[in-house]
């Protein structure tokens, strides 16, 4: 396998702010790299400065061997582009848009065939404005792959959608990959990343906190289990935090997560019968228990300290 | 070349989805036209030099198509390509920038050129339109108006934040223009102390270059306006091209 993009200590900021810092990835031809993190982690600065919308202020970005802000012209034709923030013109048609866009490329793949794929054949006549949310990400997951690229961008492509729209795309950046395309995603969807990508690298403040396949970054953890429930009224972790197996306590609001123990089933077994001991032990009105397999989520809790967001998606 | 026959196409074809614009390009101009000729007629009036209302109006509502397109459309349709991310999009495209760019301004050229051939249609077979001018004067007079007021849009489209600003600032510009420069009304029947004021609206220069050639009048009599809208379109080409934005 060889890199396809290699992205060599980029930095960027905005006024103040600094948006990414001194990240250093490579992305293997033919895998699905996946970008996770918050709002705000650097995500979009860093995809954008690869595809050369942006510029980074200081590092080095080889896209294919090509520097994508001086080589642009060479670069375009080989990428497969959607952008978080995009759109067409309200009154254009689904077919107008591919045939003008194919227009615009020395090869293309045959539009009605990718219609047909993408389920949008009896949208063809269906102006932008009228497609539903999920219509409008295929469309442009059309428009992305319409030049037969050999490495394709999907930046937040899922938000906004609903559960069974995103199980939709999903299985189609799948069949994008065994196409023998290289995929590179952005997404704050943990659950995402976990279920599609081959490779993630998780950002926080611009920076990669951590960059592997989910399978060992979950296993890295030593963590077999979380357990979270609602609290009401005065709650201190203290108790929580002494048992034994514990490894971490975190609360939100009126919801704590406790994970841990080390893995090894045995042990599990008693971190909750510990924790529901405690808890009436100290008196604690607790509700909603429930005990599940840690995730990415974990992952990126126990590495920065803090939840992605605020509520969990599920 | 391909790629750019596809492009203007699709965009002619939106223009024309897009009610507004299509009706005051295309329509609205008809509709005065017939209105002021069912009123006036097409007799011939001292007031106009002999010539009738028809005759001078549809050089002057050619004039008022060119500030809607150039205020009104493009500014709006550019302002809104950006703030939507029509403009990104198809910037991710091996589509050069300057093409992008000159696909629009064809487009709007060729919208303009419909609305004055409908009022000349319409004033043939209805009015028995008069001509005295030559076809390839106007033409150039036609090209250079509209030219100076495209470069007018682009920049209103470069300094607005967004196409509803656009949109309320175009409509300053034009609403008084239209009335107070000969381009809604003649000139003729302004009081003095406004046609003094009407000299200062850059459309009124459009108006009075259409209408001298429209009757046949010789290019020297029209060197001002020739500067004025010259001098308008390099100012708006370099200012444009100094704040233009893509996203």
């Amino acid at each position: 396998m060889s890199s396809i993009i290699t992205v060599g200590g980029i930095t960027k900021t905005y006024g103040e702010t600094i948006a990414v810092n001194d990240l250093s990835f490579s992305v293997e031809e033919g895998e699905i790299f996946g970008m996770v993190g918050p709002n705000g982690a650097g995500k979009t600065t860093t995809i954008e400065c690869i595809e050369g919308l942006r510029q980074a202020d200081r590092g080095e970005i080889q896209v294919m061997g090509l520097d994508p802000i001086r080589q642009e012209r060479q670069l375009r034709p080989l990428l497969g582009i959607q952008l978080q923030q995009a759109h067409l013109p309200d009154n254009i048609k689904v077919w107008e848009a591919l045939d003008m866009y194919a227009s615009f490329y020395d090869n293309t793949l045959d539009w009605e065939d990718l219609l047909e794929e993408l389920g949008l054949m009896d949208k063809r006549g269906t102006t932008f404005r009228k497609l539903s949310g999920g219509q409008k990400q295929h469309l442009f997951i059309a428009l992305a792959l319409l030049n037969d690229p050999r490495l394709v961008f999907l930046d937040e492509l899922t938000t906004g959608l609903d559960p069974h729209a995103r199980h939709n795309i999903w299985d189609l950046v799948q069949e994008v990959r065994q196409r023998g395309k290289t995929v590179f995603l952005t997404t704050h969807y943990m659950e995402e990343a976990e279920n599609l990508c081959d490779r993630v690298a998780i950002l926080d403040q611009g920076k990669i906190v951590a960059l592997d396949t989910p399978a060992n970054l979950i296993r890295d953890l030593k963590i077999s289990e979380r357990i979270s429930f609602q609290v009401k009224g005065e709650w201190k972790s203290g108790a929580l935090e002494d048992l034994p197996g514990v490894k971490n306590v975190q609360r939100q609001g009126d919801k704590v997560v406790v994970l841990g123990p080390a893995n090894g089933a045995q042990v599990s077994a008693s971190i909750v019968t510990g924790v529901v001991n405690a808890l009436a032990e100290a008196g604690t009105q607790f509700s909603d228990l429930r005990t599940e397999y840690p995730d990415l989520e974990d992952v990126f809790l126990t590495l920065t300290g803090h939840q992605m967001r605020p509520e969990r998606s599920e | 070349m391909r790629a750019f026959l596809k492009y203007t196409w699709v965009e002619i074809k939106l223009f024309l989805r897009e009610p507004m614009g299509a009706f005051f390009t295309l329509v609205f101009p008809l509709v005065m036209l017939f209105l002021f000729g069912t009123i006036y007629g097409n007799e011939p009036d001292a007031m106009f030099n002999g010539y009738g209302t028809v005759d001078i109006s549809i050089p002057a509502y050619t004039a008022m198509i060119i500030s809607t397109t150039g205020i009104m459309a493009l500014s709006i349709t550019m302002s809104a390509y950006r703030e939507k991310g029509i403009l990104r999009r198809l910037r991710l495209s091996p589509l050069q920038p300057h093409v992008i760019l000159a696909g629009q301004v064809v487009v709007i050229f060729m919208m303009t050129l419909a609305g004055m051939l409908l009022l000349i249609l319409a004033g043939k077979l209805v009015y028995d339109l008069r001509f005295d001018g030559r076809v390839l004067d106007v033409a150039l007079a036609f090209l250079l108006g509209s030219v100076s007021f495209f470069s007018l849009g682009f920049v209103l489209a470069s300094v607005m934040p967004n196409a509803r600003t656009a949109q309320v600032v175009g409509m300053v510009i034009f609403y008084p223009m239209l009335f107070l420069s000969g381009a809604g009304m003649p000139l003729e029947i302004l009081p003095e102390s406004i046609r003094n004021f009407s000299k200062y609206l850059p459309l009124t220069h459009v108006v009075t270059m259409l209408r001298g050639l429209w009757i046949g009048e010789s290019w020297s009599l029209h060197t001002t306006e020739i500067w004025v809208l010259l001098g308008m379109t390099l100012a708006g080409v370099v200012i444009s091209s100094l704040t233009f934005r893509w996203e």
